[in-house]
């Protein structure tokens, strides 16, 4: 009974805390907010007349919507690029943001789930896919595989987070026995997410762009650099606006980490290009069309190739330990690994995979404004999200918002001193 | 001969309008006005947001089923729509085959399937796309060209070849579907439920014949234009936001009668029947003359099949 009035004062103290903040927080929130509305409107059209309001066609069936769902699915799955060297390896400077990696985890896969929805053209028929109401055609689909671990995988992080911020508000220790087993399981389950959203291209073999047997390394090796340079970014911002305090060490952990998986990605990347370049069989049009361009279209060209730049850059500047550990250099590396991956992930993988299309045609696809508005909503959706997880779960974890240090009225006063940006 | 229109590349397509009299009579389940919200569609009514896969329905529910349909379509079309579901004929599977020294590449056979088979005008929606093909290169895809417009058919150098459905006996788009919207009848056509498709699309990317089309809009037909006998895992006017495609005209060949596309072809290039009765043209067809199927290389197996007649 007890454990029931606590958890309900925890979830009631939770609310009043994401309520009320500094006028930065409010600014923020409402920023994502407008974008939410923003999106709202473009989706309520799309809903009003089809997905005919996108540039998606028989040709190029699917485009940035799910672009985005698979770049973030990569973004879910790297959570555990925090979770490896602190409980695998025991390392204690990370274990104590491993919350934040799970936290990440979960927004990215509301966003996940966000821009599915959106891409069906039957919203209203969700519940068909869905475990145990629906009629999930498992074992058959990928699809429906990705489902269930998607899904799986947002349940497990997401009662993680919650267990350890209630045991923290509790001021009570969290139960090891419980906590670890879970962690740990995350790291295959982040493993499987990324895999099964790599088969579900992978499988198809009528698409020979993505029919190859190190897409799904590519994946995981594409992820393991872009979701960490997001924390990276994140965990400065958290410990210069808050009283968090995470080691310099941990940081220069996690970009070694990633130099590693940057190297890795490069090579597989190159062992994909050469073998389709150098073999040149009909398969290597594909790959034109993304590098080069075919028959005079060279949309995608730009994109390709500023995505390689990027990622050459940035795994020199995470390879070289002085650029590694200068705050400039390595914040610069980060958003270059992120932007070459969101354009692999986004416009390199999904278009050339479908142009030319299955009878040899050439539709030039970019994303109209509804889509880019509809995926703004979205990525606002998943902020929003992650922002007030971070402005509940950062003075749990620093002890300063517990069940006996109610907060009534110096909790609204703490909250102020300590916004999260 | 003069060839008919292609279809135009589909990027100026203009949103056709989804005003229509709002039809609530079955309103009332709450769960139903939401889903209607959702899609943005003002006429879903609960039995049709509740109803279950259509083989998993029992024989009265397929009545019920297709009775409101008709309903639906008489209100719609302000005329009677007969929505059949006749079931396969046993001991038969359809088979096509298509001779390329034949076809001249009219494409009277794509408006003909338009025009049976209640596909949206606009935006205009095409089961058979036909290949303009240079005789230099044989059938290679990336020579090929759906919008060739020229005054008169066949070309000079060029040979023609129509891509529909091909039936396969292992269909890619079918093991993909995540709701098992989409499967292969015993008479070996793969059909869609259009009732239970979520509008994934993950079939279209599964198929290596561009043979899977989406509603990306509301489906327009003029009422006049609408063909009244239909089947429901055919013809049938379909809605927004869902896959169709070609059943080698279900609702006619399981009544013995010819495809559309074969019965308007003015060369004679198509063929259709029963793969199992050794007497059919089709098996003639198949032991006589030099067949191959269109990527044959990905084991899809289909049960249509390209050959020279001459």
């Amino acid at each position: 009974m007890s454990t029931l009035r606590n958890f309900s004062r925890f979830i009631t103290d939770t609310i009043r805390i994401i309520t009320t903040g500094g006028p930065i927080y409010y600014a923020w929130v409402a920023l994502l907010l407008l974008l939410i509305g923003v999106g709202a409107n473009a989706y309520i059209g799309q809903l009003h007349n089809g997905l005919l309001v996108t540039n998606m066609r028989d040709q190029v069936s699917w485009g940035f919507y799910i672009g985005n769902f698979t770049f973030l699915v990569g973004v879910a799955a790297a959570a555990i690029m925090l979770v490896i060297p602190a409980y695998i390896y025991d390392w204690e400077p990370i274990k104590e943001i491993t919350i934040l990696g799970e936290m990440l985890a979960i927004s990215a896969l509301v966003m996940c789930l966000g821009f599915v929805m959106v891409d069906i053209g039957r919203p209203d028929r969700f519940w068909h896919i869905m475990p145990a109401v629906g009629r999930l055609n498992w074992p058959q689909s990928m699809l429906a595989w990705d489902v269930l671990v998607l899904n799986a995988y947002l349940v497990l992080n997401y009662f993680v987070v919650t267990y350890l911020l209630y045991c923290a508000y509790t001021e009570r220790h969290y139960v090891k026995k419980l906590v670890t087993p879970l962690v740990l399981l995350s790291i295959p389950m982040a493993v499987s997410i990324h895999t099964c959203t790599a088969y579900l291209y992978n499988g198809l073999a009528s698409r020979p762009f993505w029919n190859s047997a190190i897409l799904a390394p590519r994946f995981l090796a594409s992820a393991f650099c872009s979701g960490p340079a997001i924390l990276l970014i994140l965990l400065q911002i958290l410990r210069k606006t808050t009283k968090l305090s995470i080691k310099d060490e941990a940081i220069f952990k996690i970009a070694e980490l990633m130099a590693y998986t940057m190297g890795f990605n490069l090579f597989l990347t190159a062992a994909e290009s050469f073998k389709e370049l150098y073999s040149g069989t009909e398969h290597m049009v594909y790959f034109q069309y993304l590098l080069f361009g075919v028959k005079g279209h060279n949309t995608l060209v730009p994109y390709a190739w500023a995505s390689i730049i990027c990622g050459a850059i940035a795994f020199l500047l995470f390879l070289v330990p002085k650029t590694r550990t200068n705050w400039v250099t390595l914040n610069i590396g980060c958003v270059l690994i992120y932007a070459s991956v969101y354009i692999e992930k986004g416009m390199g993988l999904i278009i050339p995979g479908l142009t030319p299309d299955a009878l040899g045609e050439i539709y030039v696809y970019t994303p109209s404004a509804t889509e880019i508005s509809v995926a703004a909503g979205i990525f606002a959706l998943g902020f929003l999200v992650f922002t007030i997880m971070l402005k509940a779960a950062v003075p749990m974890m620093l002890g300063e918002f517990t069940i006996n240090r109610s907060p009534k009225l110096d909790a609204a006063a703490a909250a102020k001193s300590q916004e999260p940006a | 001969m003069t060839a008919q229109e292609p279809c135009q590349p589909s990027s100026g397509c203009q949103c056709p309008s989804t005003e229509e009299g709002s039809r609530r009579e079955f309103l009332g389940v709450a769960v139903a006005a939401v889903a209607a919200a959702l899609t943005g569609c003002e006429k879903l009514s609960a039995e049709e947001f509740l109803q279950d896969k259509f083989t998993e329905l029992s024989k009265d529910d397929v009545q019920k089923v297709i009775a409101r349909l008709e309903k639906e379509y008489k209100e719609k079309y302000g005329k009677e729509v007969k929505v059949g579901n006749a079931p396969p004929v046993p001991g038969t599977i359809f088979g096509y085959a298509l001779d390329l020294s034949r076809c001249i590449g009219c494409r009277r056979c794509v408006h003909a399937c338009v025009k049976e088979n209640n596909q949206s005008r606009e935006p205009e929606i095409q089961w058979i796309k036909v290949l303009e093909l240079e005789k230099e290169e044989g059938v290679n895809l990336q020579h090929a060209e759906q919008y060739y417009n020229p005054d008169e058919v066949p070309r000079e150098g060029h040979f023609y070849m129509p891509v529909q459905c091909q039936q396969c006996k292992k269909p890619p788009c079918v093991k993909v579907c995540p709701v098992g919207a989409t499967w292969r009848e015993k008479d070996g056509i793969v059909v869609v439920d259009y009732n239970w498709c979520i509008g994934c699309r993950y079939c279209m990317a599964a198929c290596p014949y561009g043979a899977r089309h989406f509603n990306w809009g509301e489906p327009t037909i003029a009422a006049k234009d609408v063909n009244p006998e239909t089947h429901y895992l055919g013809n049938r006017p379909r809605p927004k936001g869902v896959v169709e495609k070609c059943t080698f005209c279900i609702q006619r060949t399981r009544q013995g009668k010819y495809p559309a596309c074969l019965e308007v072809c003015p060369t004679g290039s198509r063929k259709f029947g029963n793969l199992l009765d050794k007497e059919s043209e089709i098996r003639y067809v198949l032991e006589n003359k030099r067949v191959f199927k269109l990527k044959e290389e990905l084991n899809t197996q289909p049960n249509f099949f390209y050959f020279y007649g001459v």
